[in-house]
């Protein structure tokens, strides 16, 4: 492998092959009823790739190699199996920045020995197409790596999920991101090209660590779904750019696959919340004090206060109900009693089904699986496009733990932060039930929900976990 | 292969990422972006590469390292998807 790593023909067909079985493995996610066949193809185009990596050397190193695996393979494991499934968002949060943290070692590791990823021309420097994609990888690498340690820092609650505001933020962000590009440039441009030579590709990486860092501390807990599947978006570029140095097929087909992925992923968080993607990174949304002063009048308005038997009498004289979780549901780990109401409900022969907000919960599709988690059917879950006119003839909208999803103002004022986001229709059913912990607070855009104060609304106010045993007692 | 060739892949598999992607059901996006994780550490690839060549130690004790990371989100990815994945369940017809 000392020269030129010219790949063999059937080491290229092994790699193809192996990104296949990664387009078979999303393309099984269509339907619940195939995505773990899916899951299995994902698996066999993983060991595809390892395996034939490993033949390809040789099998040099391998005993060190398979140490490696082994560490890496049972925390992984171990992880896997214990994680409660509300951690979901920062588990997924950790895992990005591992992939980040990889990709700068490798982009590292083929700077100091370019040979052996045959990236070396005739005179003993780098090629100038591998060193820009080399450096680019490690860059996007970077910035996956310590954004996703904050976004993992935001969800754990390790940090404040409030925005962290610097002064002249934008000028920072873009002053570093233009010296990264102009040092990448330098770098390739520059006669220190040999391996390990030079001090451009350290400082690179060092400021790209900075550029993930300040892009993620401005952006509220709120956004965190947009910024996940952002970051899974940057994971998978940087996988690309390390395909592109390495000539590797898999590499790249799986970089696109990723990185189309987490762009989409962003794409339709931002649309259910209405706000464009550039808003969303600048980030300082829902910061306490913006909102236009909502917290004094909530207090003075009158409202319906009801007991849990007031909301068990309303549901079991009810033909249908719809369920709409929000992230509050996944804070009281309500699942597993909501969905025991619901099944009490059921047996007194009421029609039962959930409305889930594209944008309820820390990461996109949150709550489906905290309700899969539950037991839940699948087939009980709607998206809000499919359940949305439904609500006109449901008798009552269980609204647990969620806020802004349901405003009306969103339709109608338009001097709201959320106007034109689309909501759930809850106020149409005969009765809307909420379930929150108090009417001090608002959702976390700030924005006053009037639907609380509304005569066919009554409001429940509790622990969720604590109201929902509550009501299931009474039923 | 020259860097035409890999620039065709890479663009082609955009498009089939962004088809593909479209067509999964929202209720499996978190599955999803498990799944996508697992999948982007194929840099594995690389980091095998870094740690089976002999001659620079640095290169090669980073690619050991890399190694390990990838292996945590290779097996942790999969291994959580399926924990995900095996919870989705139908209604089961009791009736």
């Amino acid at each position: 492998m000392e020269h030129v790593a010219t790949t063999p023909a059937w080491a290229m067909i092994a790699y193809l092959v192996s990104g296949v079985c990664f387009i078979l493995a999303l393309r099984g996610l269509s339907s619940p009823e195939t995505s773990r066949a899916g899951n299995r193809y994902g698996m066999a185009g993983m060991a595809i790739a390892v395996v034939t990596t490993l033949i390809m050397q040789e099998l040099a190193g391998i005993v060190e190699i398979a140490i490696a695996v082994a560490i890496g393979g049972a925390i992984g494991l171990v992880i896997a199996r214990r994680i409660a499934m509300t951690a979901m968002p920062q588990l997924v949060a950790a895992f990005h920045s591992l992939v980040g943290l990889a990709a700068v070692l490798v982009a590292i590791a083929a700077w100091l020995n370019p040979g052996a990823f045959g990236l070396l021309d005739a005179e003993g420097q780098i090629f100038a197409v591998s060193r820009i994609e080399m450096a680019l990888g490690a860059a996007i690498g970077a910035v996956t790596f310590s954004g996703s340690v904050i976004a993992f820092a935001k969800l754990n609650g390790n940090m404040s999920g409030a925005p962290i505001l610097l002064p002249a933020r934008h000028v920072i962000n873009f002053g570093v991101l233009g010296a990264i590009i102009v040092l990448i440039a330098l770098y390739v441009l520059s006669g220190a090209g040999g391996p390990g030579e030079g001090t451009l590709v350290p400082i690179i990486v060092a400021l790209a660590f900075l550029v993930g860092f300040l892009l993620i501390i401005p952006i509220g807990g709120a956004d965190m779904p947009v910024v996940v599947s952002m970051l899974n978006s940057y994971s998978g570029w940087a996988a690309a750019a390390m395909g592109f140095t390495l000539s590797n097929s898999a590499m790249i087909i799986t970089g696109a696959l990723v990185g189309s992925s987490g762009a989409i992923l962003s794409y339709i968080m931002c649309a259910a919340m209405n706000r464009s993607f550039i808003s969303v990174i600048a980030g300082g949304f829902g910061q306490g004090d913006a909102g236009g002063g909502d917290k004094g009048p909530a207090i003075d308005r009158p409202y319906k206060k009801g007991s849990a038997d007031d909301a068990a009498f309303l549901l079991k004289n009810a033909e249908k109900v719809i369920i709409v979780p929000g992230y509050g549901m996944a804070v009281a780990q309500a699942q597993h009693v909501l969905r025991e109401m619901a099944e009490e409900l059921e047996e007194q022969g009421v029609d039962v089904r959930y409305a889930i907000h594209p944008v309820a919960g820390r990461m996109p599709g949150h709550m489906n699986v905290l309700l899969a988690e539950a037991n839940v059917p699948y087939d009980k879950v709607f998206e809000l496009e499919d359940i949305n006119s439904d609500f006109g003839q449901a008798d009552v909208a269980f609204v647990i733990g969620a806020n802004d999803v349901t405003n009306p103002a969103a339709k109608t004022d338009k001097t709201s932060p959320i106007y034109g986001m689309p909501v759930l229709d809850v106020e149409n059913a005969k009765t809307t039930l909420f379930i929150k912990r108090s009417m001090g607070g608002a959702g976390y855009a700030g924005v006053e929900n009037e639907l609380f104060f509304r005569d066919n609304t009554m409001m429940l106010l509790s622990d969720a976990k604590k109201m929902v045993e509550e009501i299931v007692k009474a039923l | 292969m020259d860097f035409i060739s890999i620039l065709s892949i890479f663009v082609l598999a955009c498009f089939v990422g962004y088809y593909v992607v479209w067509s999964v059901t929202p209720a499996l996006h978190t599955p999803l972006m498990a799944v996508t994780n697992a999948i982007s550490s194929v840099i594995i690839v690389g980091a095998l590469i870094a740690a089976a060549a002999a001659g620079v130690p640095g290169a090669k004790w980073l690619g050991l390292i890399a190694v390990t990371l990838a292996s945590v989100n290779i097996f942790g990815g999969f291994a959580v998807t399926e924990r995900m994945l095996a919870m989705y369940k139908k209604k089961e017809k009791k009736k």
